[in-house]
């Protein structure tokens, strides 16, 4: 019986606008608008200034512990542009920027950072789940939504994000697997930053990348520049229409976390500075505004503008978020364990609010 | 109109039930389709409705993952995990997820799933297959806890917690699923969780026990010279005490049995609820007659680990008389 290859596979790797300025024009997504393409820039800006705002105010003790996605922005907003309005997002905690891009408000950011569950709701108006706090697990749950919407019969996709570290947990594989099995209608999308708090990406796996990853679960994948904007929409959206027919694609996008893991974090205990500057030399923003202005679609004034309205979104976030937060009630926190409250509960509920002195 | 049927026939009966009145239901789990599932629960379920009963892969916190994500999209997820210690492996989903969709969201996303799992001993089964962790998930805020004891009341409560809106682990007790047929109504049926269900009264000593060992419990009320009157709860969580705090306040004696460990057990908390509203009719301390505080042994010394009706009946004679 002789050897021979029963199996074989390849990683594709995809840029569409490369860090030096260039455009590939056989794979640029021609179908953006002037005003798409506009909008891409001003969700980035939204979200790397959300960001600034929130470390700031976190640091005055105003809100708690907060999870940049600062240098991700392109990941993230080019990814969640390509979804249809009723299309599914079930994001990690990193997930500003495409929460933004996908409608969410930077208030419901803030207030979730504040400690409440009311910046969790989802609106009516959006198919999302809230942020998934236990690294890994919310593949899980996409690939469960892509799978029902293929059982109800609609087109529907769902789109999941999560990180370098979340490939290590048996979850993510298992999510994947039963996408492939199941036909789910679901987009795996790996912002693959680098690190796992200060666990670099070459400790979490001796696989070559993340995206081969998707080859044992017999799915497709492709590695894209994660910090190329229009790469990132291009890439997601062939990857959705793929899933929107039952075949479930993995994306890695190779991007860094410019900002520490969390709030509670110090890069400098882990990563030198040299390595963070060579990665703010390939900053998502910086990259794409230069293409913008290079096609005459964005000019100082401009630029000028989209920052006033979005610090004045920003503060207007900010004065919501803290009235929401003065007006949150204690109390609520029993009126959503179940539908019904038990009798247990209820005990419990009334002698919190200060009624009858019953314990259950 | 009944039919005669055994408590694995009962949860056919009620899946299949369930199955073609909500087209939303989707049964699936390991071997559940076209084998039947192991204990043959889901027999023939797949042919009648191919649409909504689907083999898994072996993954249990894929399995737990996924329905998470039917719930959300609008489905009505009851997977089956094919024994109830493998439902660790999908642990995390049901304690961090499931559990608290709802009030991380606000009910904005919620988790209708009910996850059925064969449990307990008695079945001289391999390792790992004859835990009883039900206190452990009603530890879990968020979650529903339910244990059937008759075909009847399996095709009631399953009925019941496919319908709830909130996350229920259902617990089967695989030593009663081929035990004696009885009359199960035929259609809807439909036993209400959180409902307690007093099994037969008595007047000297009040006696609580679920699944398997409510059977036990019943063999060795006959054997003592009291009479007890004696409680099923069905719903281990939430738990409705009023029939037991009325039963106690009648008889001042109680037993609770359970075959899971006795520290942290379930009875445990039943006796420090029993503190909050029946201290004062207590005549003699509550009794509890539980699995000893060891892992579950291998089956050939599991007949020594799990109470039977000798150290049932002498519980109840402590109880009675001192």
């Amino acid at each position: 019986m002789p050897r021979e290859t029963v199996a074989s596979f390849d990683i594709t790797y995809q840029e569409v606008l490369s860090s030096d300025g260039s455009v590939d024009e056989a794979l640029y997504p021609s179908e953006l608008s002037d005003a798409e393409l506009r909008e891409l820039y001003r969700h980035m800006k939204l979200a790397r200034r959300l960001d600034e705002r929130a470390i700031a105010l976190q640091r005055r003790g105003e809100l708690g512990t907060y999870a940049p996605s600062t240098g991700q922005e392109a990941a993230q907003v080019g990814s969640a542009m390509a979804l249809r309005e009723d299309d599914w997002f079930v994001p990690a905690f990193r997930e500003q920027a495409a929460a933004i891009a996908l409608g969410g408000a930077p208030r419901d950011v803030l207030l979730y950072a504040m400690g409440y569950e009311e910046g969790a709701e989802i609106p009516d108006e959006l198919n999302a789940l809230p942020p998934a706090i236990p690294v890994g697990s919310q593949p899980l749950h996409a690939a469960g939504i892509g799978w029902g919407e293929s059982l109800k019969g609609t087109d529907r996709a769902a789109i999941t994000y999560f990180g370098d570290g979340a490939t290590s947990q048996g979850d993510v594989y298992e999510a994947m697997n039963f996408a492939g099995v199941y036909d789910a209608q679901t987009v795996f999308c790996c912002q693959n930053n680098q690190y796992a708090i200060s666990t670099p990406r070459h400790v979490q796996t001796q696989a070559e990348t993340l995206a081969q990853k998707a080859v044992a679960a017999g799915i497709e994948s492709i590695q894209v520049d994660g910090n190329d904007v229009l790469g990132m929409y291009a890439a997601t959206r062939d990857a959705i229409e793929k899933a929107r027919q039952g075949n479930p694609v993995l994306i890695e996008a190779l991007t860094y976390r410019q900002q520490m893991h969390t709030t509670s974090d110090d890069p400098s205990r882990y990563r030198s500075d040299v390595e963070e500057d060579e990665w703010l030399a390939k900053d998502p923003l910086i990259r794409y505004e230069a293409f913008l202005r290079n096609r005459g679609l964005l000019d100082d004034d401009a630029i000028d503008t989209i920052d006033d309205t979005i610090e004045a979104e920003l503060e207007d976030a900010i004065t919501a978020a803290k009235t929401a937060a003065t007006t949150a009630d204690p109390a609520d926190m029993f009126h959503h364990v179940f539908a019904e409250m038990p009798a247990s509960l209820r005990s419990q509920h009334a002698q919190f609010i200060g009624g009858e002195d019953s314990d259950e | 109109m009944t039919s005669k049927l055994r408590m694995v026939d009962a949860v056919r009966d009620a899946l299949g039930d369930a199955l073609s009145r909500d087209s939303s239901v989707i049964v699936y789990g390991e071997d559940v389709g076209v084998n039947g599932g192991v204990f043959r629960a889901t027999e023939g379920l797949i042919n009648e409705h191919p649409d909504q009963v689907f083999d898994s892969p072996l993954a249990e916190a894929g399995i737990v993952g996924l329905g998470i994500g039917l719930g959300a999209c609008g489905l009505t997820p009851v997977p089956e995990i094919q024994f109830q210690s493998f439902l660790y492996q999908g642990f995390h989903h049901l304690q961090q997820h499931a559990a608290r969709m709802r009030s991380r969201s606000r009910s904005t996303v919620t988790c209708p799933m009910t996850i059925r799992v064969p449990y307990g001993g008695g079945i001289h089964a391999l390792e790992h297959h004859a835990e009883s962790f039900e206190a452990g998930f009603a530890h879990i805020s968020g979650v529903k806890v339910v244990v059937p004891s008759t075909p009847s009341n399996t095709k009631g409560l399953l009925t019941a917690a496919i319908r709830d809106p909130d996350p229920v682990v259902f617990m089967e007790p695989t030593r009663l699923y081929r035990s004696t047929p009885e009359d199960v109504p035929d259609g809807e049926h439909v036993v209400p969780l959180g409902e307690s269900r007093t099994v037969q009264e008595g007047s000297d000593v009040t006696l609580i026990a679920w699944g398997t060992m409510l059977h036990k419990s019943l063999d060795a009320v006959k054997q003592v010279n009291a009479s007890v009157e004696v409680i099923d709860p069905q719903t281990i969580w939430p738990l409705d005490m009023d029939p037991i705090v009325d039963s106690i306040r009648k008889t001042g004696r109680c037993v609770v049995v359970h075959e899971a460990p006795k520290t942290a057990g379930m009875g445990a908390d039943i006796v420090a609820r029993i503190n909050d509203h029946a201290l004062y009719s207590l005549e003699a301390p509550v009794e509890r007659v539980t699995g000893y505080d060891v892992p579950v042994p291998f089956f050939a010394r599991e007949d020594a680990y799990l109470p039977d009706p000798t150290r049932i009946a002498a519980g109840i004679e402590r109880a009675h008389n001192s």
